[in-house]
């Protein structure tokens, strides 16, 4: 039987989230015996047209290329899944769907119109079918492998329900929210990071993105009520997941309440 | 006389980090055009850090950049508390070394087995390289994966680390942790010290250019956090005057702002640091490199690979001597209170000096930032060292040869094009 065949395909990003094969140690090399890595520039296989069983996507869509390529992808990829914050929901650099892009542009270059740049960043749901994603700013090893794992044992992979609050209960950790007042999201967070913040004595802010069946707006007041502004509010909203609909969505509720 | 008239496109460079292209013209045997192409797609950070909380920074700017994410994050906070003028004490700068010892390991362990010593045993990859050479491979995710464990330490993971923050760390580990992690990297010193020896035996290319190095320099100490930038021109310059000296410029072939020195192309990263600093390593480091064969300061670019061992054994040395001596502090970091003007910081990162400037207002709101990341630094170093390598390697040499000889040029800058904003396309026309 022939092996399962890979690639892993980047468009805008940090590179962090391809760490999660290239930092996995003797997994990576146990890895690429068991399938067949067609296509992963940063580890030197380069072959973008390649027809493969599975391919992991890392980074958002932010030019007119890049639109073209995903399209292209999509077409040649059996199963495609999502590695991280950019690629499932947007990534940080989707505020720039708050602002103006072009005005952006033309503060940072002297010659904007030089930059293949489209007016919006977003998640690759938004232009082409996606069969998993996989949340987290950046994703872990095991979150990767055990997808690979699934697939490979012919098992459709499983997202978790929980949120970092089950993490926390778990870990011993004592609540940041509760007994320190401050502004934790992990009640509305996928779990998946292992609650590092809180086990740290910060709050969570959410690179692992919304849970399912969050409260923002409850937290939202909540975190009103610990006197931080509807600027500030949103602003934990804000960051890696912010084009999330469910915090994008909280973030409008909360600006427009002080409008009115 | 007949023109030779030969048009070459080469799609990728691999084992980089990022999106580049490289396009050649070779007109009548002569070099007519050469661009390094940077089009990682620009993210914009500098604007929407604008509006921002200075507390919100290290987590955001870390963001840049996946391999490198402390460097952003130790320019970003001691640019403030500079600013701030805020002493973290003793504890932090130690921690703050054993830091970037963890990203330096990680990063340069990374590039010298995964990514660059495929090129000297000639083999398109790592995993490929792995089959024949299962001892090295295995040494260099031993020794990456270690770098990550002191990142671990100190951060909770190694990509996007949560520890650090404007006045110190959020979290001090406990003295058994720290004992666990010393003994892990004593144990594999004897590992780390066979990496010196064995890129001697591989006979690195001899190419020696003329060119500026650049890095920090520390009055005591290897630099990773603090010194003064230092150049092998005889600068000697603060942070703060760095703009009336260096100078950005936009191309339209690259989404990276080039970056001169004195209107000249210049070199940061291992190479230019070691250049610069060899005199600040223990003796017995500086024993080691002469005994393998190797003299610094260097010319050869193929040498940067060697500086990346250098400075690996160097962090290890560094970390475990740390560690020795390390005890819980009372508190992780000091409280701070920001106050308006302008922060500048710049520090080490693996790639080389990582510049940051904020305007920031009474509030600690972030109103204007620049960065200048190291790649983009290097990239007009890496258009004139093409240039230069090309010609000596012979023009007329067959395409695919050409290719790869380029890309081996391009790989000793190690590139970060994520963080210059990333991946390599080799276009020759011979026209």
């Amino acid at each position: 039987m022939s092996k399962v065949k890979v690639a892993v395909h980047k468009f805008s990003s940090c590179d962090g989230c391809q760490l999660a094969f290239l930092n996995a140690g003797a997994d990576l090399l146990l890895l690429s015996e068991l399938v067949d890595i067609k296509h992963f520039v940063e580890a030197g296989p380069v072959d973008e047209d390649a027809e493969v069983d599975i391919a992991f996507i890392e980074g958002s869509i932010s030019t007119r290329k890049e639109q073209q390529r995903i399209e292209k992808i999509r077409q040649q990829s059996n199963y495609l899944v999502t590695i991280g914050a950019c690629a499932t929901s947007g990534g940080i650099q989707a505020l720039r769907n708050f602002a103006d892009g072009q005005k952006w542009l033309s503060s940072i270059y002297a010659s904007p119109e030089y930059i293949d740049s489209l007016d919006t960043v977003s998640p690759i749901s938004e232009y082409v079918h996606v069969d998993f994603e996989i949340w987290g700013c950046p994703v872990t090893s095991k979150q990767v492998l055990t997808v690979i794992r699934s697939l490979l044992s012919g098992v459709t992979p499983r997202d978790t329900t929980e949120k970092v609050c089950m993490e926390c209960k778990r870990n011993n950790t004592v609540c940041t929210l509760v007994t320190k007042s401050e502004p934790c999201l992990g009640a509305v967070t996928k779990a998946g990071c292992g609650a590092l913040c809180p086990a740290f004595g910060r709050d969570c802010f959410s690179c692992f993105g919304p849970a399912q069946d969050t409260n923002t707006s409850s937290l939202a007041n909540r975190l009103a009520g610990f006197g931080l502004s509807s600027e500030e509010v949103c602003r934990r909203y804000q960051l890696m997941n912010n084009n999330a609909p469910v915090f994008r969505n909280i973030c409008v509720r909360v600006m427009g309440q002080h409008n009115d | 006389m007949t023109e030779k008239k030969i048009s070459i496109r080469v799609p990728v460079l691999a084992r980089v980090e990022g999106e580049g292209a490289l396009e050649l013209d070779i007109e009548n045997n002569q070099i007519s055009h050469l661009k390094l192409k940077i089009f990682e797609p620009p993210r914009l950070f500098e604007k929407f850090l604008e509006g921002r909380h200075y507390t919100e920074v290290p987590d955001i700017v870390a963001r840049i950049c996946g391999i490198c994410p402390v460097a952003y994050q130790m320019s970003a906070v001691h640019a403030f508390e500079k600013l701030f003028d805020v002493d973290p004490g003793p504890w932090v700068h130690a921690m703050r070394r054993l830091f970037y010892c963890g990203e330096w390991i990680e990063s340069h362990a990374l590039h010298i087995h995964l990514l660059a010593a495929p090129d000297f045993l000639g083999y398109e990859s790592a995993v490929a390289m792995a089959k024949d050479f299962p001892e090295e491979v295995k040494r260099g995710v031993t020794i990456q994966n270690l770098g990550n464990e002191i990142l671990r330490f100190l951060g909770g993971r190694s990509v996007h680390p949560v520890g650090a923050k404007v006045g110190g760390f959020f979290h001090a580990p406990d003295e058994q942790q720290a004992e666990a992690l010393l003994e892990k990297l004593k144990n594999a010193l004897p590992m780390v010290e066979k990496l010196l020896p064995w890129l001697s035996s591989l006979s690195l290319p001899d190419s020696n250019q003329q060119f500026t190095s650049v890095a920090l320099r520390h009055p005591a100490d290897y630099p990773f956090n603090e010194g003064r930038i230092d150049s092998s021109d005889g600068h000697n310059i603060s942070a703060e005057t760095y703009s009336q000296h260096f100078s950005e410029h936009q191309e339209a072939h690259s989404t990276a702002l080039f970056s001169l020195l004195d209107g000249k192309p210049y070199l940061v990263g291992p190479l230019a640091r070691l250049n610069l600093n060899f005199d600040r390593l223990p003796k017995h480091i500086e024993v080691a490199v002469l005994a393998a064969g190797f003299k610094f300061p260097s010319t050869n670019m193929y040498h940067s690979i060697v500086a990346r061992a250098v400075e690996i054994l160097f962090a290890f040395h560094e970390a475990i001597r740390l560690l020795e001596n390390y005890t819980r502090p009372e508190s992780p970091s000091v409280n701070v209170t920001p106050k308006a003007g302008i922060a500048y910081g710049c520090t080490e990162a693996p790639r080389g000096i990582l510049w940051h400037r904020y305007e920031v207002d009474e509030n600690g709101i972030i109103q204007k930032v620049t960065i200048v990341p190291p790649t983009s630094q290097n990239q007009a170093r890496i258009e004139e060292d093409l240039k230069q390598s090309i010609m000596d390697f012979g023009l007329d040499q067959p395409e695919e040869k050409l290719r790869l000889h380029a890309e081996q040029v391009v790989r000793n800058y190690d590139p970060c094009i994520s963080c210059a904003t990333h991946f390599l396309d080799l276009r020759v026309n011979r026209l």
